[in-house]
């Protein structure tokens, strides 16, 4: 037995996975709700003890368990850069992409406003960008020497813009108190994107100084670290399960959504070019592992976003599933969110599961929506050329379910549907007819965090766990736009 | 001759029609400019690595075959980025497909950030001469530190 424990401090609940290495076996995995408010390793001892009733494991096991955390408002970041199409979108990709949570955007020269609003936010990091090497000097001096003479909200400063501006940058901030890190330049050239350097940085400080600040170090000395932001896990592991090993092939192409508690997640592992016809890309090249997020999508924190997306969805006539209790919708749906946003779990049967099928559904939907790329027509000489913004999915093969409120579903397959292309909406390139597959344990994070140590053994336990949805007519299957309501027929 | 400036000339995107580039960067030469001439097709991305290269003053841009404002997209925004704020962006041609008149493309490109617009029948000295006012008014900008 080589026992591994692997935790998730997540804003709603602390998740213990246990896997046996040796045998390369899931043993066991338990969750409890997060104590972040208060002492966040009364929660993991809680989940420790609940954890020892299934699996063996003694000291040496904690004190080599790893974790990874979305906990205490997770990573927050304020990104700050020139244009916002370019250098600040750049610099936003960067920051998802190492799993953090972006409170806050500006572009251009900040103003004394704009730095007063930052110090409010108080950021867990300022990721400052701006011009491309050797191109503008001018906006990120001015930015930085606000932000070095800004209040004790501003912290750490992570400076990725035009390398010619470092050293004068440098002068600005020595003597503040700021911690500043200088890294390689989000946009070295004009067209070209260079996220991955500011990317580690934002997550080595984060293993370094802000698990700390958040309370998080309290289980410092029961474990070993807190090593990642949970969504920078889920990326690895999404990456490893597309792209595979030598000699231990991946699935391909792949999008996977995380449906959580405070927050919906999409990552895509894949190019997205466009799968045909007279087609010309803009905008900034799109990275190949991307993850957006909408961090007021949530089965649990934020139920009256979604809610309102809800009966938004349904004035338009567009929604996609009938909603639960069609007679006396407003009412019943509220009930429903309210037994939702108390319980802490997801429901089994009954009103309260289809409500939540419902929900989750929905924010699948916007939060896929918004991740994929979109096509516009223009007329040319030539004829109709479209344009395409960000990835075409329409042929990828896979789409991965992960979260509570999709691996605990009745029917994930409902939830996931939302995903899917809609023909109504021919522009909105999302996956035409993909197979769906579940993150059946709810393990992904746990290996992705192993993927840090051990890529082989993390790649054949998510070819074990990460597997195709039965796939069952469920009650709540999805009726065509504007239909009936006769719900379960 | 005084020496007056140095100008980037060339067609963008994929257009091959290359006369007219020619003739602007010809009468650009004997006004007494420095010319950086980039011919025919030349990628947006590379007006904006010649213009920092040779410290540039100014872009004259040349686009007949109605594909400007896809090549040009953000054209502006680009130039900021790369420390070419104050750059002067010039823009002449068939710059839209023949439903648009040209005040309407005229608008569309100043929107789009560029100083000025001309026609396909644009005289060039009169151009040139536009060109020099808009230098003039630019060096007296940067004296007062704008």
């Amino acid at each position: 037995m080589d026992t591994r424990l692997f935790i998730d401090f997540g804003s709603t609940f602390t998740k213990v996975v246990a896997f046996d290495l040796e045998s390369e076996q899931l043993l066991g995995r338990v969750q409890v709700p997060s104590t972040v408010e208060t002492d966040i390793s009364v929660g993991l001892e809680e989940a420790f003890e609940l954890l020892a009733q299934e699996v063996p494991f003694g000291q040496e096991e904690r004190h080599r368990a790893v974790a990874c955390s979305s906990a205490a408002g997770g990573l927050r970041v304020v990104c700050v850069g020139l244009v916002p199409e370019y250098t600040t979108e750049a610099g936003r990709r960067a920051a998802l992409g190492a799993g953090a949570k972006i409170v806050g955007t500006y572009s251009y020269e900040l103003s004394a406003a704009e730095v007063k609003e930052i110090e409010d936010l108080a950021p867990d990091i300022v990721l400052l960008t701006g011009g491309t090497d050797g191109g503008n000097k001018r906006v990120i001096l001015h930015n930085a020497a606000l932000l070095a003479r800004a209040g004790a909200g501003v912290t750490n400063v992570i400076v990725a813009g035009n390398k010619g501006a470092y050293d004068e940058v440098a002068a600005i901030f020595a003597g503040s108190s700021k911690q500043v890190i200088f890294t390689a330049n989000v946009m070295p050239e004009i067209g070209v994107l260079g996220v991955e350097a500011a990317n580690h940085a934002i997550r080595d400080l984060f293993i370094s100084r802000i698990t700390e600040a958040k309370g998080i170090n309290r289980v410092r000395g029961l474990i070993s670290e807190v090593s990642m932001p949970t969504p920078a896990a889920v990326l690895e592991a999404a990456k490893l399960l597309a792209d595979g090993l030598p000699g231990q092939p991946g699935l391909g192409e792949l999008l996977l959504i995380d449906v959580g508690g405070a927050t919906t997640d999409v990552y895509s592992v894949a190019k997205g070019l466009p799968a045909g016809g007279l087609v010309r890309m803009i905008g900034l090249p799109e990275p190949y592992a991307k993850r957006t997020v909408e961090g007021d999508l949530g089965l649990y924190h934020n139920l009256d976003t979604l809610v309102a997306l809800a009966e938004r969805e349904a004035q338009a006539g567009t929604e996609l599933l009938p909603r639960p209790g069609a007679d006396a919708p407003s009412a019943l749906l509220a009930a429903q969110v309210e037994m939702l946003g108390s319980r802490n779990g997801v429901p089994q049967g009954g009103a309260g599961a289809a409500c939540q099928l419902f929900l989750a559904r929905a924010a699948v939907r916007s939060a896929v929506d918004r991740h994929v790329g979109s096509l516009r027509p223009i007329v040319t000489p030539d004829g109709e050329v479209m344009l395409q913004k960000g990835k075409d999915l329409t042929k990828l093969r896979w789409v991965v379910g992960s979260g509570g409120p999709i691996c605990f579903s009745t029917d994930p397959v409902t939830v996931l549907k939302g995903a899917v292309f809609e023909p109504a909406r021919p522009l909105l390139l999302k996956p035409k007819s993909p197979t769906f597959l579940l993150d059946r344990d709810y393990v992904l994070f746990a290996l992705g965090l192993l993927a840090q140590r051990n890529q082989g053994k993390a790649l054949r336990l998510m070819r074990k766990h990460v597997l195709p949805i039965e796939h069952e007519r469920s009650a709540l299957e999805p009726v065509t736009v504007g239909g009936s309501d006769d719900e379960g027929s | 001759m005084e020496y007056l400036g140095t100008v980037i000339t060339g067609t963008v995107g994929v257009d091959a029609h290359v006369i007219g580039t020619k003739i602007i960067s010809r009468a650009l030469r004997d006004a007494g400019f420095k010319v950086i001439e980039l011919g025919a097709q030349t990628p947006p991305e590379e007006f904006i690595m010649a213009a920092q290269e040779t410290a540039a003053d100014a872009m004259l841009i040349s686009s007949l075959y109605g594909m400007a404002e896809l090549d040009l997209e953000g054209f502006r925004q680009k130039c900021i980025e790369a420390g070419l704020d104050d750059i002067i962006l010039y823009l002449g041609g068939i710059l839209g497909v023949s439903r648009r008149d040209f005040p309407e493309d005229e608008a569309r490109f100043k929107a789009m950030g560029f100083d000025r617009v001309y026609p396909p029948d644009a005289d060039i000295r009169a151009a040139i001469e536009d060109l020099k006012g808009d230098l003039a008014r630019r060096r007296a900008a940067r004296a007062q530190g704008y």
